[in-house]
């Protein structure tokens, strides 16, 4: 197998003693800021771009993803103990995790969701060394039309479908693709939305948007929310190691959640949400032991979700390194810190940056392995992290977001655009609007338009090359599907239970 | 007003929301009169740099429309959400943080701006010790610039508090390396 050699060549590249420290950087700082509420990989990354200017890129991608395979772990942590689930895609975790946690179970349920987030993280990697270069020889027959209707249907996944509501996702996705605009058009290097200002012709750094929308928006949002409810930690009791009876309870779970995480979270949809509720449901369906969900807490709905959650994030690597299609706001990130090296991510990468791909994957495996050593034994570690107080954890969030903002230019400019997104961070979070999609959309935007651009030019302005390439159509009809199918399912389902005179949002 | 006397609609105008609707609307309105101010070289008859501004434009009007539509219906926010009373003076001094740093960070360095910042926005956040916040402030800046500025080359503001210690600094690799 030809993977297999390339594997071998990419451990090489791993396990160098410097590559070594730099995943074993990253796996300590992706779990500290994973268990950590308020600060999540994301937001971590794009504080750290600033080293791909000091750093070789294969050092700087296997400490990124140290970081974000690290806070996945992390994540879990507070999770179960806490019940606030970081992100989304930990939601699930909680469900269980934290029922588990109350009744006295809280080690084997932080110790399945570590063992099988390896388990799975594990499965994940190897589908990613597997299928990429599938994926490769499969996108090599993309033209530009192709691209950016594969792009659309990516926007309509991770806006519209995978959010709690499709209007506010791509609302978020379309505020995105106006602060990709800012600056100068790279085709005829007109300004574009730069209100006159020389500052901006530059355009909006990656960097200032998501520690903006993420950092301060969630500082103003914390601080504005003091009179909602304290969380509390609920102390971990228990043996850490499981039982004979829990292992048992585990090992399928993990599998399965791992066979469902991957695939969903390799297509150009990405996201960890859909996998991880599938995950729980299929649990609860199968399990012996339906009286424990929801009450004591039952172990394999938080082994299930726990590894379709790390086998989708690996998943969304095939897409972002095959594609140059990030999927997820931290490969957003993933990308732009590619883009700082001037390295475009395609099918071309594989071959054209082999070390770097294949040293990249290996480092997964061994952040797998390093992940797992640090979070059984060192758990109690972890769990000091959730006592430091929120002033100033707070505080000192927008101490490092200054950091990475103003460590760029020194320009006061760059800190009002911070403070402005900030604003606009603390106010979609206050309605609920998702941030990930303005980061993706603020990345992914351009990109898109340059393919856009490129096809019409190839077409003589000819707009029907989007319908008339078999591919393009049949993309372009899976992102319509995406967003009109599930208002057309609740319309048929409303006529056919209350009749036709019911209109489906009357509720 | 005429609906005084009718029955209590369902779902009720949700201000809030409206407004968040309205001032979508309001940026689509800055995206229009900015992709009005974008050249365009009349020669250029391929698409141009204006083409996807103007999508965007739409999508932001359709959205805009969608979103006080929903307002009018009752707006999107749960219950709990709305009920849970807003802290306004927590975020007043994370607000004064904000921009006494942004005010502060040319002219005292970014450490000083730093540690003011950090024990607005800690008294903010119901933090009543001070003292102790601006030490814990001052050891995460330094940390901070240290480990930005000199081990990534990453140049954040130096004020007095970082040239009084490059200088010490310096001094001593001096004394050692020569």
């Amino acid at each position: 197998m030809e993977t297999l050699g390339h594997l071998a060549h990419g451990f090489s590249v791993a396990f160098t003693p410097m590559n070594l420290m730099w995943c074993l950087l990253g796996t300590t700082l992706g779990t500290a800021i994973g268990v950590l509420p308020g600060l999540g990989p994301a937001l971590t990354i794009a504080l750290l771009l600033p080293i791909t200017y000091q750093v070789a890129p294969e050092a700087s991608f296997i400490l990124f993803a140290g970081i974000y395979y690290g806070a996945m772990y992390g994540g879990s942590t507070t999770s179960i103990l806490l019940n606030t689930p970081g992100e989304s895609a930990t939601i699930v975790t909680a469900l269980e995790g934290n029922k588990m946690a109350r009744s006295g179970r809280g080690g084997a349920a932080l110790a399945t969701s570590a063992i099988g987030s390896f388990v799975a993280g594990t499965i994940g990697t190897l589908g990613v060394a597997f299928l990429a270069p599938v994926v490769v020889k499969f996108a090599l027959a993309f033209g530009p039309a192709e691209y950016f209707s594969l792009m659309v249907l990516a926007f309509i996944t991770v806006s519209a479908v995978l959010g709690s509501s499709s209007v506010r996702g791509l609302t978020s996705l379309f505020a995105g693709f106006v602060i990709g605009m800012i600056g100068v058009d790279l085709q005829t290097g007109q300004p574009r939305f730069t209100f006159g200002t020389t500052e901006l012709l530059d355009g909006v750094d990656v960097i200032i948007a998501a520690v903006g929308l993420f950092a301060v928006g969630e500082t103003l949002y914390m601080a504005s929310r003091r009179y909602a409810g304290k969380d509390e930690i609920v102390p971990l009791k228990g043996s850490l190691y499981m039982t004979a009876a829990e292992w048992g309870r585990s090992w399928k779970a993990w599998l399965r959640g791992a066979a469902i995480g991957f695939p969903i979270g390799a297509m150009p949809a990405g996201g960890a949400e859909i996998p991880t509720f599938l995950s729980y449901a299929i649990e609860k369906k199968l399990s012996k032991h339906k009286e424990e969900f929801g009450t004591v807490g039952a172990i394999e709905g938080v082994a299930g979700p726990e590894a379709a959650n790390n086998a989708s994030a690996a998943g969304v690597l095939v897409p972002m390194l095959t594609l140059g299609l990030p999927t997820s706001a931290t490969a957003a990130i993933m990308l732009s810190a590619f883009q700082s090296y001037g390295i475009n991510p395609g099918p071309l990468l594989l071959t054209t940056q082999a070390n770097l791909v294949w040293g990249l994957i290996a480092s997964l495996f061994i952040a797998n392995v390093i992940l797992v050593i640090l979070n059984l034994p060192l758990i109690g570690l972890w769990v000091r992290l959730l006592k430091i107080p929120a002033p100033q954890l707070y505080a000192g969030i927008l101490v490092f977001a200054t950091v990475g903002t103003y460590g760029i230019s020194q320009s006061p400019i760059d800190l009002v655009i911070l403070y402005l997104l900030g604003a606009a961070g603390f106010l979609m979070r206050r309605f609920d609007f998702p941030t990930a999609p303005v980061i993706i959309g603020m990345i992914l935007g351009p990109l898109a338009e340059t393919q856009f651009r490129r096809a019409m030019t190839i077409s003589n302005g000819d707009w029907s090359v989007f319908y008339t390439h078999k591919l393009s159509l049949t993309l372009l009809t899976l992102a319509f599907i995406g967003l009109a199918g599930p208002h057309i399912w609740a319309f048929i389902e409303h006529r056919r239970r209350r009749g036709p005179e019911h209109v489906p949002g009357d509720a | 007003m005429s609906t005084i006397n009718q029955p209590a609609p369902p779902s009720r105008l949700a201000v809030p929301e409206l407004l968040v609707g309205i001032g979508l609307l309001a940026c689509a309105g800055a995206v229009a009169w900015q992709t009005l101010a974008i050249p365009v070289s009349p020669l250029y008859s391929k698409v141009g740099p204006t083409v996807f501004p103007y999508l965007t434009m739409v999508g932001l009007v359709v959205l805009s429309l969608l979103l006080i539509l929903a307002a009018f219906r009752g707006g999107w926010q749960p219950e709990e959400e709305k009920e849970t009373p807003t802290d306004w003076k927590a975020m007043g001094f994370v607000v004064i943080g904000l921009v006494a740093n942004l005010l502060l960070i040319r002219p005292l360095g970014f450490t000083a701006a730093s540690v003011i910042m950090f024990v607005l926005v800690c008294y903010g956040f119901g933090s009543k010790r001070t003292l102790r916040d601006a030490l814990t402030g001052l050891i995460l800046a330094l940390a901070a610039y240290f480990g930005f500025a000199r081990a990534l080359g990453v140049n954040i503001g130096a004020g007095f508090i970082e040239n009084q210690l490059n200088t010490v600094i310096d001094a001593i690799i001096g004394a050692f390396g020569g």
